[in-house]
């Protein structure tokens, strides 16, 4: 389990994290998400013990980070923002090095590398300086010393950053089949990959928490939630007509594409088909909503910063 | 820290200096550093030392100039084992690593200091040599080795704990030649002139007191004395002792 409370750390006239708390259980995967600078990185550092809070306390299964990082930090593993290595050693005596460091006894040492260089599969270039390897390797090599000792807890800052979609994809699958039973905690930018991996996501901006729900409770909160999409031919025609149905409360036309938002709970859908049928319209698409994640988070971020 | 075993500090520690020393002999520094550290102490030993011109069986010419080599190639050793860290991020994979910072910064010194001996080592022909050419006191000599390698220890302390500073190698090098200097030269005229007239003798006794030149120059003639290990022993404890201080304080900057 992780607990910050009332995280906060300040630098000379700054506020880089403003009185953060929360409580990460067991079975999370926790998607941090905030714009550049917004404090996802230093809160990941105060996590492990890297960075000492001004204020405030991080405990890891209950011990206290700053009083004994040590002890912590055996809990975790921890991929840091633009996955640092040792660039002149090989894949394989980086994460020996690291397996050793994380205490794995000595018999198990060699067992343990073999395991994360498949799950991450790097054993074409397992005998190759990390500082040669591309950005996509790099990461890997990044998060296969993350994952060495089979940590409870995992703390990834940006872990897909600079992958390619098929890598994407792949690191996405893994923590989906790590989650089980542990806690993941990870810090991007990239809607799509919280709706893909996470359970719940925290929106922080200026250091300060904006909203902690669930994907999906996030999605509903956009203007767009059960709204209709649709691409047809006479597009203005057509949105004037619909505007006057009793379920449609507004229409808007953006790029080619009518979105009708509803003025009731339900039955807007069935409304619309029944309209397309009834006028014969050349339908090319037509879709329910049920939410834009960009939306909501630009909303939730730019309030915060225009307040 | 008190969780943690003195057997698990050691055991970190000596990870961390086997992965410095792997690192070490993975790129041309260590090469470069060899060569250059060899063909030095030869030009030293044979042109300024005069070495065959003296006609005396021992090894002073070699030794004498070991401070000097010393103030420019230990820096040049130490100068990254911290700001090389800083530079790259991976300061921040070794403290989110169980370890302590004490067992990194004693596994990193540890490794420059083999590293430095393993240099220091190779020079053993010239020990070779000076046998076969006469009958040498061989203690002195051995003596000598200890007191070189000692004195390189306390230069590498002093800049291991200058590289903890800055994530810029060349201010490390800086910093550090200027700090081992002002070691070095403590116990000389130019510096003694400076406080003699007007500070009180305890002053002036501990000021030379501090001099590495000294208490090698002791130890190189054979006398092993206690003081002058204890001396080094201090020296390199006090500034990992710094080093260690300065990571707490400072680890992200």
């Amino acid at each position: 389990m992780i607990e910050a409370k009332s995280l906060c750390k300040r630098y000379d006239g700054f506020t880089a994290v403003d009185d953060l708390s929360f409580t990460i259980k067991a079975g999370q995967v926790l998607g941090f998400l905030g714009p550049n600078g917004a404090g996802k990185s230093t809160t990941m550092k105060m996590l492990t013990g890297f960075l000492t809070p001004t204020s405030g306390i991080a405990l890891i299964n209950g011990i206290d980070v700053s009083e004994n990082p040590v002890e912590a930090c055996k809990h975790i593993g921890y991929l840091p923002e633009g996955a640092p290595c040792y660039g002149e050693m090989t894949v394989r005596q980086f994460l020996t090095f690291v397996a050793r460091a994380r205490l794995i006894s000595r018999a198990d040492v060699s067992e343990s590398v073999d395991r994360a260089v498949e799950k991450l599969s790097l054993t074409t270039v397992s005998h190759q300086p990390v500082e040669t390897l591309s950005k996509g390797f790099k990461r890997r090599v990044g998060l296969a010393q993350a994952i060495i000792h089979d940590p409870q807890i995992l703390i990834l800052d940006e872990p897909t950053d600079g992958l390619d979609p098929n890598q994407k994809h792949e690191v996405r699958h893994l923590i989906k089949t790590m989650a089980k039973d542990k806690i993941i905690v990870i810090s991007t930018h990239i809607l799509e990959e919280v709706e893909a991996v996470c359970n719940r996501v925290m929106i922080i901006a200026d250091g300060k928490l904006l909203a902690d729900d669930t994907p999906h409770g996030l999605v509903a909160r956009s203007r767009y939630n059960n709204s209709v999409s649709m691409v047809v031919e006479e597009a203005e025609k057509v949105a004037s007509v619909l505007s006057e149905l009793p379920q449609v409360a507004k229409a808007e036309l953006q790029d080619g594409e009518l979105t009708l938002f509803p003025a009731v709970e339900q039955g807007l859908f069935e409304a619309i088909t029944a309209a397309i049928a009834e006028h014969q319209w050349e339908v090319m698409a037509l879709r329910l909503e049920a939410g834009r994640l960009d939306e909501v988070f630009r909303s939730i971020t730019s309030k915060e910063s225009a307040a | 820290m008190s969780t943690v075993g003195s057997s698990a500090a050691m055991r970190g520690a000596t990870n961390v200096m086997r992965r410095e020393l792997t690192g070490y002999f993975a790129t041309p520094v260590a090469y470069v550093f060899l060569v250059i550290f060899l063909m030095m102490t030869g030009v030293f030993t044979f042109y300024l030392g005069n070495f065959y011109e003296r006609g005396f069986a021992d090894l002073d010419p070699f030794f004498r100039f070991h401070p000097w080599l010393y103030l420019f190639l230990v820096p040049a050793i130490s100068m990254r084992l911290w700001a090389e860290e800083r530079r790259s991020g991976t300061i921040e994979l070794l403290f989110t690593l169980p370890l302590t910072t004490f067992a990194a910064v004693l596994g990193k010194f540890l490794a420059a200091w083999l590293f430095i001996g393993l240099a220091l080592f190779l020079t053993v022909p010239m020990w070779f040599t000076v046998n076969y050419l006469g009958s040498p006191d061989n203690g002195v000599i051995l003596a000598g080795y200890l007191g070189s390698w000692l004195m390189a220890g306390g230069f590498l302390a002093i800049g291991s704990c200058m590289s903890a500073l800055t994530r810029n190698q060349v201010i490390a090098f800086i910093l550090s030649v200027v700090v081992c200097f002002l070691f070095l030269l403590s116990g000389l005229p130019m510096v003694m002139n400076l406080f003699k007239g007007w500070a009180p003798q305890i002053i002036l006794d501990g000021i030379s007191g501090l001099s590495f030149f000294k208490h090698f120059a002791d130890i190189s003639k054979g006398v092993i004395d206690l003081r002058d290990l204890v001396y080094f022993v201090l020296v390199i404890s006090f500034w990992l002792f710094a080093n260690v201080l300065i990571l707490n304080m400072k680890k992200a900057d």
